[in-house]
């Protein structure tokens, strides 16, 4: 085929740093953060709960600042670095977060769990001895809809004081 | 639902000229922010935009200066950052209050200024799926011709449910704009018209630069009515700025939104004004406030439960500000 008659391409090469790993990929412009992380890519550990940036479902880390993915486009995430729930654990063992949500009975059904525990990581990382009231406000934009926040919080605080 | 929220394309200009350069090259695009009300939008089917411009790399919109001579406020800004600043925080309580109380943290973090202020109007008809939306015949505002709030009229009732807007209207801000034809200032009030299928008065080429704030402000505060204590948008919000000279009014402004198809400055106060803050001025505040809201049935929540909302809270704020030792001199 002549080169001249190659339709445009609809997609660009977008490099992130997703859990700690750089990667390429052709992504079209209007790409979804989310659809990349679970289609592209693979990641399902990110849910689309609400599909419209309102549950935190899909809370994701970009540059260490937490993120409903399905309201950032995936080109937007160029040069910058993205974490999921599948890059808190580390050699084969939980993060605190994740063994606190798991003991502390904080996971309920597990669909908002994720973006619960991406939004506290982010919380611990910059506060280290939050307290409850800190941990409500950091949470406020995800939503649970089993059945309330008292063992959520709980998991975030046992966490805390599992801190080494 | 899949990856699209519309097939457009993404392009990123340097700098204000570029962005409404690019504008020209392509009617029909539109401006991109944080993306937490356009994106959304998108994705539900309001709108298909062949291109969007995404603003977040031009300096010039991302200033915050607070000076002796007033404010500037870049369009860039993020709520999360305005909500932190000690300064605005200290001499526009309003602001910062009103860009805490929008949608959650992680929004804060990347929704506007610019964004805030023209926020899309929303009603119960309108912020659906393109299913829900096409099994109900679709509804004034988009693709449809009843208004399914008031079917016997011609006009659309979907509400502004900014924060920002009631805040900076009693602080009295005036905004710059740049479009093709260069740029204009004007009073933030004239941003805004009472129609919730057109509510701004920008040309679709036109984007805002800054808002700018006098010294020397009033004392002033902001509360919110909603369902939940965050996430949600205000079912009426309210904004008041306050001053009394030995112990009477000598600036009362009062700001509502939520309530109407645009923010608004409530007519009337002035009349109150050389008078102390008791209980008569209060109920004429109150009558002033529900005569001048039009909650509809955009939401949820009962328009008349609205309306005394939104008076209840223009009179507890306007009582406490006027109880700081700020608010006399």
């Amino acid at each position: 085929m002549h080169q001249d008659q190659r339709p445009p391409s609809r997609k660009r090469l977008v490099r992130l740093c997703l859990n700690g790993r750089w990667r390429e990929d052709a992504v079209p412009d209007h790409l979804l953060l989310v659809n990349y992380l679970r289609e592209t890519v693979g990641l399902t550990g990110t849910k689309t709960g609400c599909d419209g940036g309102e549950c935190g479902a899909c809370m994701v880390l970009v540059d260490s600042v937490p993120m409903p993915a399905c309201i950032t486009l995936a080109v937007r995430c160029e040069g910058r670095s993205i974490e999921t729930i599948e890059g808190l654990s580390s050699g084969g063992s939980l993060h605190r977060l994740q063994r606190a949500f798991h003991e502390q009975l904080g996971t309920q059904c597990g669909f908002c769990t994720p973006g619960m525990i991406m939004s506290a990581a982010a919380l611990l990382r910059r506060n280290a001895r939050p307290t409850d009231g800190e941990i409500r406000e950091a949470l406020a934009g995800n939503l649970c809809r089993c059945t309330g926040y008292v063992k959520i919080v709980e998991s975030v605080r046992a966490a805390v004081d599992d801190a080494p | 639902m899949t990856a699209a929220a519309g097939a457009f394309r993404v392009v990123e200009p340097a700098d204000v000229a570029a962005a409404t350069a690019a504008h020209a090259g392509e009617p029909g695009s539109r401006y991109l922010g944080g993306g937490t009300d356009l994106l959304v939008n998108l994705r539900r089917g309001l709108g298909t935009p062949a291109l969007l411009i995404d603003l977040r790399g031009i300096a010039e919109l991302d200033g915050l200066a607070c000076m002796a001579g007033g404010a500037r406020i870049g369009a860039g800004v993020t709520l999360a950052r305005i909500a932190a600043d000690p300064e605005f925080r200290a001499r526009y309580p309003a602001l910062c209050e009103a860009a805490a109380a929008v949608a959650g943290p992680a929004h804060r973090n990347v929704a506007t200024v610019a964004g805030n202020l023209c926020l899309d109007t929303r009603c119960i008809y309108y912020n659906q799926s393109e299913w829900w939306r096409g099994a109900n015949a679709y509804c004034l505002k988009y693709r449809g011709d009843v208004c399914h709030v008031a079917p016997q009229g011609r006009h659309c009732h979907a509400a502004f449910c900014g924060d920002l807007a009631p805040a900076l209207l009693v602080l009295g801000a005036s905004i710059e704009v740049a479009g093709r034809a260069g740029r204009r200032r004007m009073p933030l009030a004239e941003l805004y018209r009472d129609d919730g299928l057109a509510h701004l008065t920008l040309a679709a080429d036109e984007l805002l630069v800054a808002a700018e704030l006098p010294a020397d402000p009033p004392p002033s505060a902001y509360a919110k009515l909603r369902v939940r204590g965050s996430v949600d948008f205000p079912l009426a919000g309210v904004a008041v700025a306050l001053r009394a000279e030995e112990g009477r009014l000598s600036i009362l402004r009062v700001a509502l939104t939520g309530t109407n198809s645009r923010p608004f400055l409530l007519d009337g106060t002035d009349n109150l004004l050389g008078r102390p803050l008791d209980a008569t001025v209060l109920r004429h505040l109150d009558r002033l406030v529900q005569k001048q809201v039009h909650p509809m049935r955009t939401t949820l929540l009962q328009s008349n439960y609205r309306r005394v909302a939104a008076a209840a809270l223009a009179r507890h704020l306007a009582a406490r500000l006027a109880a700081t030792p700020e608010a006399a001199r």
